[in-house]
């Protein structure tokens, strides 16, 4: 073999074997996929959320408990984690700046944050909300969620703020406007879409968490709406359905895991096409 | 007027940043006055002694340490090379009418939660385990192995990104001098974008040690150095799911906090060094 044909070879070989990692790589993800799809199409029907948890073997049981407990928490943490997302991300990218120290910081920080274990939020948040009273409850849920959404948005909110141009702000300046009415009419106006789409999917990513919800908000198999007691979550529904013998509970989690991943998975296609949309319009 | 709203503003801003690190710091003080009793207790013998026996009281996180190691390691050994596999077809051997849909694919499959790859592990991978070695099927293989899974579309995507920063025209000239597309890769791409990669894998390392929702169904939470890779064993995340709830006031309760301080400290510490190393954003 000259030294040519030995080169064409060896390239041949370490595509043909990249190429094969991808295809297993990519069979495993079909594979996952398509588990989700066939099984929860086949568990999804009216009972889900007409009614609440019933014992095993119970033909009138559904998710409407967990539905409704989930969307409260979501929202609710959604609620107070992005303005402070927002407002935190406001002032690392208009008052810190990129050469302040502090700014930077707390920028590290939440990258940091970012990628921390979710459990330990979750123990954190035990420690001082639940311990304490003596009970979990829905609002112990809700703080672990905002903790674990702030740093999301903040990021994406201090990029996308730095992405309106200077002469944007200095033209407000111009006319006289006061620093905040710039900030608030003009740049965080500019970066509408981007923080929107950093909003999206920190909604996204918060909604899957299971983790921290274990021993903050609990589960409830009823309906609950009152959240200073614990709350029925998808997620938490999901893993104690799955664990459980029984085949019509398994099902049921099928059923949530198919819910919760169109639901984050929209959210995520939404956040793209968000973006698609605004690098068009440039 | 506007004055008094300027610095309103710039003060109520301000602080909400710096709650963020506020957060972060009650998390460390919280988590170590909550260990303080299994601290004192225990020392720091907690971290090598390997019995774990609630009813005696007695305590030691060494399986659980030693099984999110080798969990963690476990993953990355099969994860690394499948991802980096994934990158180079992204970013250069696929046609281009392949690259964005695969690429987009394996971001959104980033984007579903854990829990749900822990599920598919239960229900498809545990049965095939169990065939094949027999056993339970649950244990540190199985776990190391829907872990792999769970942190592959994260490490591909990052890894594809650190290639795809490789500047066109220095392929382009090592194509002119007559290089194949893999000479491209290992002498161009590969180095352009080792601190990416290097930092992509110990970010996915960070994350998996933290992970609890993909492997706490498929780990078994048995608090004893396996002897056996298909063995059930613990790890820290798991052993926080599984007793958290069930733990009553006291050491055991206080073991619990000391295990989740261990935790936080190694993935804090894992991806600061990602972060610092390795992920210099560019601050111009």
């Amino acid at each position: 073999m000259t030294h040519t044909e030995k080169r064409i070879f060896i390239n041949r070989f370490v595509m043909i074997l990249s190429t094969l990692s991808a295809a297993v790589g990519i069979a495993f993800l079909l594979w996952i996929l398509t588990v989700l799809v066939i099984n929860g199409i086949e568990a999804i029907n009216w009972n889900i959320f007409a009614f609440e948890g019933a014992p095993p073997g119970y033909e009138e049981s559904g998710l409407k408990h967990a539905l409704i407990g989930q969307t409260m928490l979501i929202g609710v943490s959604t609620l107070i984690g992005v303005p402070l997302g927002i407002l935190a991300g406001t002032y690392l990218s208009e008052y810190g700046g990129l050469k302040s120290k502090l700014a930077n910081i707390i920028r590290d920080i939440s990258d940091i944050m970012m990628s921390a274990p979710s459990i330990v939020i979750g123990s954190f948040v035990y420690a001082i909300f639940v311990a304490p009273f003596g009970h979990f409850s829905g609002w112990a849920g809700i703080v672990a969620l905002s903790i674990i959404m702030i740093p999301i948005i903040l990021r994406t909110t201090d990029d996308m703020l730095q992405l309106v141009p200077t002469t944007l702000r200095e033209a407000a300046f111009a006319l006289g406007a006061p620093k905040y009415k710039v900030i608030m009419q003009i740049v965080l106006r500019g970066a509408k879409t981007g923080i929107l789409t950093g909003v999206l999917l920190g909604v996204a990513r918060v909604s899957g968490e299971t983790a921290p919800l274990l021993f903050t908000s609990f589960n409830d198999n009823f309906l609950n709406t009152d959240l200073s007691e614990p709350i029925a979550s998808l997620t938490v529904t999901m893993f104690n359905y799955a664990t459980s013998p029984y085949e019509d509970w398994q099902k049921l989690g099928w059923a949530a895991a198919f819910i919760l991943s169109m639901f984050i998975l929209g959210l995520n296609i939404l956040g793209r096409l968000l973006l698609l949309t605004r690098k068009k319009r440039k | 007027m506007n004055k008094f709203l300027d610095r309103f503003f710039h003060l109520s801003t301000l602080s909400i940043a710096l709650l963020t690190l506020l957060v972060t710091g009650a998390i460390f003080g919280v988590l170590y006055q909550e260990a303080k009793p299994a601290m004192d207790a225990f020392g720091f013998d907690f971290l090598v002694n390997s019995k774990w026996a609630p009813n005696l009281e007695k305590f030691g996180a060494f399986p659980a340490i030693v099984g999110s190691i080798m969990s963690t390691a476990l993953a990355m050994a099969l994860a690394i090379p499948v991802a980096i596999g994934v990158a180079i077809f992204l970013s250069e051997i696929a046609p281009a009418k392949l690259k964005s849909p695969v690429g987009v694919s394996i971001e959104l499959l980033a984007a579903i939660p854990s829990v749900i790859y822990g599920m598919w592990g239960l229900f498809y991978f545990v049965p095939i385990i169990r065939d094949l070695f027999g056993g339970l099927g649950i244990g540190l293989l199985t776990a190391g192995i829907v872990l792999a899974v769970m942190v592959l579309p994260f490490m591909a995507a990052v890894t594809r990104d650190a290639m795809n920063t490789t500047p066109d025209i220095l392929k382009e000239s090592a194509y002119a001098l007559g290089g194949t597309k893999w000479d491209v890769i290992k002498d161009i791409v590969i180095p352009y974008a080792k601190a990416g990669i290097i930092g992509a894998t110990i970010l996915a390392l960070g994350r998996a040690i933290g992970e609890t929702m993909a492997v706490t169904f498929v780990m078994g939470n048995v608090h004893k150095i396996p002897s056996h890779i298909t063995d059930p064993a613990t790890s820290i995340p798991v052993a926080l799911a599984n007793e958290f709830a069930e733990a009553d006031e006291g050491l055991y309760f206080s073991s619990l906090f000391y295990l989740a301080m261990v935790l936080f400290i190694i993935s804090f510490a894992i991806i600061a060094f990602a972060k610092f190393a390795f992920l210099k954003r560019g601050r111009a």
